[in-house]
């Protein structure tokens, strides 16, 4: 136990800690850009084809992270579409590859979630004189439960997430090092009370922002 | 009240919904200011003419004029901001029940109106739950908070589905009071309901509607009092006219 209080005052901690919160929210900040507003449209608007784009978004939910590593690794690589922009093996390549992983589950569980909410109250709301734009806003903030969990769940498949970022990123040290490849890092060298602290961080930073999460969405709905 | 302009107009309006014909009405003016009772048994017809008359369908053929433009396409904003509908079964946004009562005025830009919103409170009885969250409401309660939602922004149309269906006597009164209220300023109300003294207290006239077609249209009194036709003499007697 004393080891383990040793291991959190260790220096690189706290700017392991740093990077993975600035990749996550980063990715989840821009996956909920996309993803939010796709997934409302998704979930208000009939057109054909439809139930394609919702196979695939929900084919997109269930990928494994790190066949969206190897294909981000590809295109990234020197030989790669986008090997000029030199983004692998730095923090940006981590970010597109967490954005990629979570935008199908911030777009689809919205669509699920605006789906969700009754017909009934759009006809209501477009009787109470709202524009299209103002009752689509309205029926995303009736369904405001389902969006935050949409973007809770996204938080946790991400920030839990470490083969994608492993391959892109390379966990090198005191650049792209994050707490999920540091934590398989130290435990391959036999440092399991380091292992351990950096689990306990990475729980107790995932259990702050779900707070966080939660809280915006008890004060939307006092609105 | 004949002598006004006609505010809506329907002409050869028939709905349907796949083969059926739900709504087949080869004319009616409904006159500005003036109440008119729509009475029938449930599935006559009578909660899709409100959402025909609210612009939320457009009518399989025919057209609808309101204010002496036809409404062929989706209507213009401000023509639809004019109209609004209690309906049967209403929907309360799940925010406090003050905040439900400011949605109209806020979609239009207005300010909250709080002294005319404080009335409606009172008048209906709400004052006490003026924070409450609108989803914690009785099926009583809700009425009565779309009744002061669709007040609040002061609508020149107030279409009304069973408004009073879940409300127990001295509820009925405080809503009837206050579409008195609002008949006294002008406000044109089509008021559905299958409430025979309902009609007779606030309506100017009455019509029934059976299996989509009115069977008989006439001031309140002389429909009530004075039935032509068997069917709604039926109807007003209770005997099954389906």
């Amino acid at each position: 136990m004393s080891q383990l209080l040793t291991e959190f005052r260790r220096p690189e901690l706290l700017q392991i800690v740093a990077l993975t919160l600035r990749v996550t929210g980063a990715a989840l900040f821009l996956a909920t850009l996309a993803g939010v507003p796709i997934g409302a449209l998704l979930g208000l608007v009939r057109f054909r084809g439809q139930r394609l784009v919702t196979l695939a978004l929900y084919t997109g939910m269930g990928l494994p992270p790190v066949v969206v590593g190897l294909f981000v690794y590809l295109f990234l690589s020197s030989g790669g579409p986008l090997g000029v922009l030199g983004w692998l093996f730095t923090p940006t390549a981590m970010i597109v590859v967490q954005a990629i992983i979570a935008f199908p589950l911030v777009a689809g569980l919205t669509m699920s979630a605006v789906a969700g909410v009754d017909r009934a109250v759009r006809q209501q709301v477009f009787a109470l004189g709202a524009s299209r734009w103002q009752s689509a806003w309205t029926v995303l903030l009736e369904a405001r439960v389902g969006v935050t969990a949409a973007i809770v769940a996204a938080f946790g498949g991400i920030i839990s997430e470490v083969g994608a970022v492993m391959l892109v990123g390379g966990n090198i040290e005191g650049q792209t090092r994050v707490l999920t490849t540091a934590i398989v890092l130290y435990t391959r060298q036999g440092e399991f009370a380091l292992a351990m602290a950096l689990g306990v961080v990475l729980i107790a930073v995932a259990f702050g922002a779900n707070v966080l999460l939660l809280r915006l969405q008890g004060r939307l709905r006092d609105q | 009240m004949t002598a006004a302009p006609a505010l809506y107009r329907l002409e050869s309006v028939q709905h349907r919904y796949g083969e059926r014909v739900v709504l087949d009405v080869e004319r009616l003016e409904i006159t500005r200011g003036e109440t008119l009772a729509v009475m029938g048994p449930s599935g006559s017809g009578k909660s899709t003419l409100l959402r025909l008359l609210q612009f939320l369908e457009r009518p399989s053929a025919g057209r609808i004029w309101f204010d002496d433009r036809a409404i062929d396409a989706e209507p213009p904003l401000d023509v639809r901001r004019r109209v609004t509908t209690v309906f049967q079964r209403p929907f309360v946004l799940n925010r406090s029940v003050r905040a439900n009562l400011t949605y109209g005025l806020r979609v239009r830009g207005w300010s909250d109106r709080p002294a005319e919103i404080d009335h409606l409170l009172n008048a209906l009885g709400l004052a006490t739950l003026a924070h409450a969250p609108a989803h914690s409401l009785s099926g009583g309660e809700v009425q009565r908070v779309a009744l002061a939602r669709a007040l609040a922004f002061a609508p020149d149309v107030l279409l009304l589905d069973e408004p009073t269906a879940n409300l127990d006597p001295r509820n009925v009164r405080l809503v009837e009071n206050l579409i008195r209220e609002r008949q006294s300023q002008g406000v044109t109300v089509v008021l559905a309901t299958h409430q025979i003294f309902q009609a007779r207290r606030l309506a100017h006239r009455a019509a029934l509607l059976l299996d989509g077609q009115f069977v008989e249209m006439a001031p309140t009194a002389e429909l009530l009092d004075h039935a032509r036709d068997p069917r709604t003499r039926a109807f007003l007697t209770g005997d099954m006219v389906y």
